[in-house]
């Protein structure tokens, strides 16, 4: 029988902002009162790691990304830099530091949560995190590596928790 | 007049609703949470979150780019 309080996420992503979207996703659906899963292969094991501040987002080869200035003189605040400036400048080393501190204040100024807030909300709500265990041998992690909580599993451990789920999400 | 009152003004999605389940959590049946937003997007999450969870929209009141919710809990 399908049961429409249950929502299972496969997170695939460890660039700094999509880190996001699953932990948005699952402690939202856990306020609305669904049962979530949420399987982190690939490099979404990122987003299990004891330490996050290394993740980073990269403006290189994302044309999508809006770059506004989070400070300065309001007319400076609206220039959109994206479109302006050549991809190939952030192939330069260290832009993508530059472009994760900026995200971080712009997010800070909006007042969104954290990634980490997001994440002990999420531990808070009893999201169940699985790692996949093959891509955690596969990139040399040790369990260690990873918070408190998380169970180590497959695909097939997958299938079992998306039966009668009726959101099943890739991201 | 409201049981509790959870401000919520600053934040943003999906920090207001998450907020608003964990104060309703905490509640009995039949009290009332006012929630403070100043999150635009709310408005329509707000509805959304208790149609969800069966807890009840008394109102939506909105005053000066402040919007309060009035939630009676299921």
């Amino acid at each position: 029988m399908s049961d429409s309080k249950k929502m299972t996420i496969i997170a695939t992503k460890g660039t700094f902002d999509w880190a996001f979207p699953p932990f948005i996703i699952a402690s939202t659906g856990v306020a609305m009162d669904k049962k979530v899963t949420i399987f982190f292969t690939f490099y979404g094991l990122n987003l299990l790691l004891k330490d996050t501040s290394k993740l980073r987002v990269s403006p290189l080869g994302n044309p999508g990304m809006p770059m506004k200035l989070p400070f300065g003189p309001e007319w400076l605040q609206k220039i959109d830099f994206g479109p302006k400036i050549p991809n190939i400048f952030w192939s330069l080393p260290f832009t993508e530091y530059l472009a994760t501190y900026l995200m971080k204040k712009t997010m800070k100024k909006n007042g969104v949560a954290t990634l980490d807030e997001l994440r002990s909300m999420c531990q808070e709500f009893d999201v169940k995190f699985i790692a996949c265990e093959m891509t955690v041998d596969l990139f040399g992690y040790t369990k260690d590596d990873f918070i408190d909580g998380v169970e180590f599993a497959g695909a097939a451990t997958y299938f079992d928790e998306c039966d009668g789920s009726n959101h099943n999400l890739y991201m | 007049m409201a049981d509790e009152t959870l401000d919520a003004s600053g934040l943003n999605c999906p920090l207001p609703i998450l907020k608003t389940k964990k104060a309703l959590s905490k509640m009995d049946t039949g009290k009332i949470l006012d929630v403070i937003s100043t999150d635009a997007g709310s408005v329509k999450d707000i509805e959304a979150f208790c149609n969800q969870t069966g807890n009840k929209l008394i109102s939506t009141v909105e005053e000066s780019g402040k919007y309060i919710f009035t939630i009676e809990k299921a």
